[in-house]
């Protein structure tokens, strides 16, 4: 599938990435080749310290490989500077954290709406994007209240609409249904594959919750820092 | 990104209080104590600040303030006088004499003697409550300025025609006047020349001061320098004579160390009231930062949310110190028991230790902020 040109979404190469501590030199990486693809919602599953956060990381900009490539979206992020990285990452990445990260003293348009005024637009135009986003959500009448008054579901639905804000092509979530009981992340995970997911876009959901799997168009499973099995669906609990 | 900062600083209602309290402690410490030690500077020099028909001030070679009475001989008048480029001289009488009061109380006072022709010195109409000074003409009159005679007869409304004994001498109140406060805080008495003279214990020599005026056009630096040359006494313009008076009571007693300890102390409590909750409220919203360099702030961003942030607490802690300091000033000129002056300059000078508090406190938070890395974030570490 070739959007803007590009075949996938994101393409790695022989990633590699170790973490030095002290003496230590941790490879947590050990040589990662995969494709993501557009339109698809990509699961990165496996065992704990199998490297899904690192690889979500390095995909998003935020770390960079220690050898191997990169390119998310085209863009090769180990060749910009800080600030050229942040920038790439504005205006083309989303962020779903797993604890989501919603600032408790903001209102839920507020919180949706500060990429844009990350991305210096005026907050009277950030607001009405932000108000329209959570419409798409479900939460317009919601929009004044803060976080701790919303229940844990609408909260995910937030920082969905958050991550969304941009209109990113890329969406990069971790572990985005952990903290839910079953019925409320089926939920979050059906907005996510319907709001979220369009043909010229790409979400990755870093996740150990086997319920989420159905929603998946592919499944990308790590094992001590290689791709063990790839373009498969999992229907067993074996990343847990 | 700017009412985001402000948001996240406001909505932290109890540690925006805690820093706004620490700013406000520290500035009204530093504006209120500066302005007493202005205010203190002030009065050991307003009455020569009062006397505004004098430009030149000569005095003994040894005075070294207006409250170091030096006597001079009676023919150093007509020395000053005899010098090329002085208009006129008249001698100002200034001694600290004993009082016996009607009711047999004693009361210290500052005895001012004005030259008997002109009154050259003495207070300006505005400065007269009562009577007038004609009336020192009449025998044994004395002006008595109203806060001293307030000090003497707590009870008495109109102090005019109450009598008073100097040196057993009889003086009788003719007429009241505002004068500045002084350093002493002795009641200030007038009286002519040839009264005073009779008012002081006896001495050979009993002139004090010797006001005078250079001709027009001449500075009265240059007339000073002339006089000095010609007659052996010092000679100062007025200005000079006042920043003389401030320097020796600055530089001779204890009063700037006094005042300079707290004010230092004022900056230490604030900064460290205000630099350790700031860099806690900033700790504490870590995670929420790392959040915004994950979806795409820059560092610079980022650290001018917490600048803007120390800045808003900076004004609003500063805004009701000052606002604090200037009550408290308003309120200790009304009842008159307090020195407090506060010059643009001590405004400027908390503004700047405030900045400075700020600016030290945003630097705490700013280093965790530049070393905090957004990948903490995805391993929960943030």
């Amino acid at each position: 599938m070739t959007v803007h040109g590009q075949l996938d979404a994101v393409t790695c190469n022989a990633v590699t990435k170790d973490f030095h501590s002290l003496d230590l030199v941790v490879r947590a990486l050990r040589g990662v080749d995969l494709q993501i693809r557009f339109g698809e919602l990509t699961l990165l599953v496996g065992p704990s310290g199998c490297g899904k956060t690192t690889l979500i990381n390095i995909i998003a900009g935020v770390l960079t490989p220690t050898s191997g490539q990169c390119l998310t979206l085209g863009i090769d992020f180990a060749k910009l500077s800080a600030t050229q990285r942040a920038q790439a990452r504005l205006r083309s990445i989303g962020f779903i954290f797993q604890q989501l990260n919603l600032v408790p003293m903001l209102s839920a348009e507020e919180n949706v709406a500060v990429p844009l005024l990350i991305g210096g637009q005026s907050r009277r135009v950030a607001l009405a994007a932000a108000r329209e986003q959570l419409s798409a959500v479900g939460l317009s009448e919601f929009a004044r209240q803060v976080p701790s008054r919303l229940s844990g579901g609408q909260q995910q639905r937030v920082a969905i609409a958050r991550a969304l804000i941009t209109n990113p092509r890329l969406i990069v979530c971790d572990e985005p249904t952990s903290a839910l009981d079953a019925k409320t992340g089926h939920r979050v995970m059906e907005v996510l594959k319907t709001t979220a997911l369009e043909k010229d876009r790409a979400v990755v959901v870093v996740t150990h919750d086997p319920r989420v799997h159905d929603f998946a168009d592919r499944v990308i499973e790590l094992d001590d820092g290689v791709v063990r099995a790839h373009d498969q669906k999992l229907t067993d609990n074996s990343d847990s | 990104m700017k009412f985001i900062a402000i948001k996240m600083l406001t909505e932290s209602t109890g540690r925006c209080i805690a820093m706004v309290v620490g700013i406000t402690f520290a500035s009204l410490l530093i504006a209120q104590q500066a302005s007493i030690f202005c205010g203190l500077m002030l009065q050991t020099s307003n009455q020569i600040r009062d006397v505004t028909d004098a430009p030149i001030w000569v005095m003994d070679e040894s005075v070294q303030f207006v409250d170091d009475l030096k006597p001079l001989s009676s023919s150093a008048v007509g020395r000053v006088r005899g010098v090329e480029g002085v208009r006129w001289a008249v001698p100002l009488i200034k001694s600290i004499v004993r009082a016996k009061l009607d009711d047999g109380r004693w009361q210290q006072a500052i005895l001012l003697g004005l030259d008997d022709a002109s009154l050259v010195g003495g207070p300006r109409p505005e400065q007269i409550i009562a009577g007038s000074l004609d009336d020192l003409t009449q025998p044994d009159s004395i002006f008595i300025d109203i806060r001293g005679a307030k000090q003497i007869w707590p009870d008495v409304e109109n102090p005019i025609g109450r009598e008073v004994e100097m040196n057993d001498r009889r003086a009788k109140v003719v007429g009241l006047f505002e004068a500045s406060k002084t350093f002493q805080f002795f009641p200030i008495v007038l009286t002519r020349h040839s009264r005073a003279l009779a008012y002081m214990p006896p001495e050979r020599k009993s002139e004090t001061f010797i006001l005078a005026a250079p001709t027009a056009g001449l500075p009265a630096e240059q007339v000073c320098r002339r006089i000095e040359q010609q007659t052996g006494l010092q000679a100062q313009t007025r200005e000079q004579f006042i920043w003389g008076t401030m320097t020796y009571y600055a530089s001779k007693t204890g009063i700037p160390i006094n005042f300079g300890i707290t004010v230092i102390l004022g900056f230490l409590v604030g900064l460290a009231i205000s630099g350790q909750t700031f860099y806690l409220f900033t700790v504490e919203n870590l995670r929420y930062y790392a959040t915004f360099k994950a979806i795409g702030a820059t560092d610079r961003q980022v650290a001018a949310m917490v600048v803007r942030q120390a800045f808003v607490v900076g004004a609003m802690g500063l805004a009701i110190g000052l606002g604090l300091a200037s009550l408290f000033g308003m309120l200790s000129n009304s009842t008159a028991k307090l020195a407090f002056f506060m010059p643009w300059q001590v405004v400027c000078i908390t503004i700047v230790a405030v900045m400075v508090m700020v600016v030290l406190a945003s630097l705490l938070s700013l280093r965790k902020l530049f070393t905090l890395d957004p990948a903490d974030l995805f391993r929960g570490a943030a």
